[in-house]
């Protein structure tokens, strides 16, 4: 076998393994948690047998491993329970939020990605010259601030002072795609800045720890401009830590964005599962941490994948 | 150029070369590192530049291209390049000049060639963005250019990436890339320095030839006399930044008017007389076989060797040997498969857990990089007082004047007990080296590659120190290099090791005198000799002996 299927089927499984670990850890911390679900039901005057009744109605009277073996094997069929508070399908009503989520999620990633490696490539190539200081200024001041103080700073300015953008982003089905995304626009510009200069830095970082190795002065010994040296040198080798450090940022969009979401009451998955966490309603949070933690896991191993594909020793073996 | 005859390719006048220095807890300081040379070199001539480490030869060498390493400014002087002010020449025009005039081949090619992409498109990049020659004239030229330097199966060669070839192909092709361009001068910057010696005869010559049949003019920079001695038609000697001796590369070799030319000529030639084999032996390796975890062939086959007390037994071998590997068997690292290890008239456990403190103190290492042996937070004293506390529970006065002691036999005397090892030389860590492993008062001390990384002067210093420290201590080396000039200068027994066997194994006057096995024949015959034409009679004796099988 090639030695690379080997390794990226190795990273796969990892990331299963990984992910029924986290399973486990959601299913503990959900359950340890103090308080009687069916007493929460029906209230302090509910009857003992009522409340048995309804424990084993639920499967609450059940060992710990077996309960969770079911939960497991109905969450692999896409079946999440139903919710405690109002009784619906968990399932069903986490697509549509799901759905608005990676909407966000990803309009955020397509400016990120690509504005963070060009800033950070000008970045290194001005390295300690005003367009690096510039930029490294201004990314660090948008991640200093908070989240929801960025938000309103935008809403004030883009929406009530100047309005080209709704300061609230509703979304609904039959919106099409351009009235979406006119909707997100703040929220999506809130994204790019908190994440922009992480992933700038570390894309700055990366190239600098590079352009120390020998193939480098190589390269300005070939006399090529220093633009090409960085481009066609230098990044093909910072691939790898760039890629580690965007992912792990595409999966703050997903999991971490609850914030900002509730500054612009955008109906996603962040909103979701506050709404739920202040209800007690263990199954949908128990859901909402499966799905972030299959989000965050899927990402860090295509970023392990994407390391592997990107190192040539691996690519090509002898 | 019409007037090419008339005028040098180079001619570098009264350089100076400054760099900013920032020791610890100082205000910086700019520091000289070249001073005053002056040096002219004519178009399809060689210039070598030999010096020690720190002699400023790289440095003069790169100023060839008006660049500095690191923080190196060229702060005086004249650079003319056909004619060109270089020195004081903007980027732009240096870029012109980077790459299409003057091309550079370094040191280790294997850091020098870009990981990720294929040698192609390294080789031929600086003729396509200066706009010399098309793609498909560049690839044709870099397939001639693979052929003309011995590249196997040149057509395809340049589509493979840097680590699916060898270290003495890739330092054919660094020199294939620095060709390609059609450069007027190329800088040789160390480029056979870290090969096998048998490799290295094959790249030297691949190089001479290549100089020859493109004409160029080439600066050859090396520490090693005998190898610019075959290459160069005139050397510059170098010491501290200064120039010391220059002159045609026969009265060099041959009348060094300089103590220091004549000190690097002689270089050595320390005499060992080998000890006669009536010692009780020490060591001895049994039927030692062994292999790396997750591997499946032996990196050890099959090897038996005996060191006798106050003996050195030199194990010699190119990379990849398995010589370091035997010593990792020894000390118990790698566990061997089969066969048993002998010392001091007991067994030892094969494994490094079983053996008690004895077996450790009295078997001890001196490693290749004293650099990073180490603790660069330790002061000298801690570093040697270490082995002294945990092996004879010495504290306080009597430690330090133990410490003193062992100073004192490596030649090091007073002030040195509370210094770090960033403030010591390169001999002198290795000395420190020396000492600890001695403080542990061993019956053998397992010499890895000591004198490697150590330039010829301070290397001699090192083996003669060794070799005192034998006759007082009675302690046995087993002693492993490459370097067959050191084999001959410390040893009184060789084993000759190749692909994981010993191909060759005895007292030294046996070992080095014929009749020779292949290997050792090639192995002995590689290694180069001071003397003008060497490099041709070696390969012309090769050739007639192929021609006969």
């Amino acid at each position: 076998m090639h030695p690379v299927v080997r390794l990226v089927a190795q990273r796969i499984a990892l990331g299963l393994l990984l992910l029924i670990a986290a399973s486990v850890l959601i299913f503990v911390g959900t359950n340890i948690l103090p308080g009687d679900v069916a007493q929460a039901i029906l209230g302090q005057q509910a009857t003992p047998t009522a409340l048995a009744n309804l424990r084993a109605q639920m499967g609450l009277d059940q060992p710990y491993y077996i309960r969770y073996l079911h939960w497991l094997f109905a969450a692999m069929h896409g079946d999440l329970g139903k919710s405690l508070a109002n009784g619906q399908d968990i399932a069903t009503e986490i697509q549509g939020r799901l759905a608005n989520t990676l909407f966000l999620a990803g309009v955020s990633a397509a400016i990120i990605a690509p504005m963070s490696i060009i800033l950070g490539l000008i970045s290194a190539l001005y390295e300690g010259r005003w367009p690096d200081k510039v930029l490294s200024g201004i990314t660090l001041a948008w991640v200093s601030l908070p989240e929801f103080l960025l938000g309103y700073i935008l809403i004030y300015f883009l929406a009530v002072e100047y309005p080209i953008a709704p300061s609230v982003s509703t979304v609904y089905d039959s919106m099409g795609f351009w009235a979406k995304l006119h909707a997100i626009i703040l929220p999506v510009m809130v994204l790019v800045m908190v994440s922009v200069g992480h992933t700038m830095r570390m894309t700055r970082a990366a190239i600098l720890n590079v352009m120390q190795s020998a193939y480098i002065e190589t390269a300005e010994l070939k006399g090529l401009r220093p633009f090409r040296v960085i481009l066609m040198h230098a990044f093909p080798n910072a691939i790898s830590p760039i890629v580690n450090v965007l992912m792990v940022d595409l999966a703050y969009l997903v999991v971490g964005v609850v914030v900002t979401e509730v500054v612009f009451v955008y109906p996603g998955m962040g909103q979701y599962l506050v709404d739920h966490v202040a209800k007690r309603d263990v199954p949908v949070v128990q859901a909402v941490g499966l799905i972030f933690a299959a989000v965050y896991i899927g990402l860090n191993m295509v970023a392990d994948v994407v390391s592997i594909l990107a190192n040539p020793r691996l690519r090509h073996p002898k | 150029m019409a007037d090419q005859g008339a005028r040098a390719l180079l001619e570098i006048t009264d350089l100076k070369i400054e760099a900013t220095a920032y020791p610890p807890g100082e205000p910086p300081q700019d520091i000289t590192i070249v001073d005053g040379v002056s040096l002219q070199l004519q178009k399809g001539r060689v210039l070598g530049l030999i010096g020690e480490s720190g002699a400023g030869k790289s440095t003069i060498g790169l100023s060839a291209m008006s660049y500095g390493r690191g923080g190196v400014r060229l702060t005086g002087g004249k650079i003319l390049l056909n004619g060109q002010e270089i020195r004081t020449a903007g980027p732009g025009k240096l870029r012109r000049i980077r790459g299409h005039t003057v091309t550079y081949v370094a040191q280790s090619a294997a850091a020098a060639f870009n990981p990720a992409k294929k040698l192609m498109d390294q080789v031929i990049e600086t003729s396509l963005q200066h706009g010399i020659m098309g793609r498909s004239e560049a690839e044709k030229r870099a397939v001639w250019l693979f052929d003309t330097l011995g590249l196997p199966n040149p057509t395809r060669f340049g589509n493979r990436y840097p680590h699916q070839v060898s270290g003495g192909q890739l330092q054919r092709a660094m020199t294939a890339m620095a060709l390609c361009p059609k450069p007027d001068l190329v800088i040789f910057d160390e480029p056979t320095t870290a090969l096998d010696v048998t490799t290295q005869i094959d790249v030297l010559a691949a190089i001479k030839e290549a100089i020859r049949d493109t004409g160029v003019g080439a600066l050859y920079i090396t520490h090693d006399l005998a190898v610019v001695a075959q290459v160069s038609d005139e050397i510059m000697v170098l010491r501290g930044g200064k120039m010391v001796e220059y002159g045609p590369v026969d009265q060099i070799i041959n009348a060094p008017r300089q103590e220091y030319t004549k000190a690097l000529v002689t270089v050595r030639q320390i005499e060992h007389p080998e000890k006669p084999a009536d010692a009780p032996v020490v060591l001895e390796v049994d039927r030692v076989t062994a292999r790396y975890r997750g591997t499946n062939f032996d990196v050890l086959k099959n090897i038996s060797v005996e060191l006798r007390q106050g003996q050195t037994l030199a194990v010699v071998g190119e990379s990849g040997s398995g010589k370091s590997t035997l010593a990792r068997a020894i000390t118990g690292l790698l566990p061997p498969t089969k066969g048993s290890i002998h010392f001091a008239g007991r067994e030892l456990s094969a494994t490094l857990a079983g053996r008690t403190r004895d077996d450790l103190r009295e078997l001890q290492m001196i490693y290749q990089m004293a650099d990073v042996a180490m603790n660069p937070r330790h002061t000298v004293g801690t570093i040697i007082g270490r082995p002294l506390e945990f092996y004879f529970g010495l504290k306080g006065d009597a430690k330090r004047k133990r410490i003193q002691q062992l100073l004192d036999e490596i030649e090091m005397g007073k002030g040195f007990i509370d210094r770090y090892p960033a403030e010591l030389s390169g001999g002198q860590k290795q000395r420190v080296c020396i000492a600890r492993a001695l403080a542990a008062k061993p019956k053998l001390i397992i010499c890895d590659e000591v004198t490697s990384a150590l330039d010829p002067l301070v290397a001699d210093g090192i083996l003669k120190l060794l070799q005192e420290l034998q006759k007082v201590e009675g302690v046995a080396y087993l002693f492993i290099t490459h370097d067959l000039a050191t084999v001959k200068a410390i040893a009184d027994s060789i084993a000759v090791m190749y692909r994981g066997e010993v191909v060759r194994y005895g007292p030294k006057s046996q070992v080095l005198s014929p009749p020779f096995d292949d290997y050792t024949d090639l192995l002995l015959s590689s290694v180069p000799e001071m003397r003008l034409g060497w490099l041709e009679e070696v390969l012309a004796h090769r050739r007639m002996e192929s021609a006969g099988n």
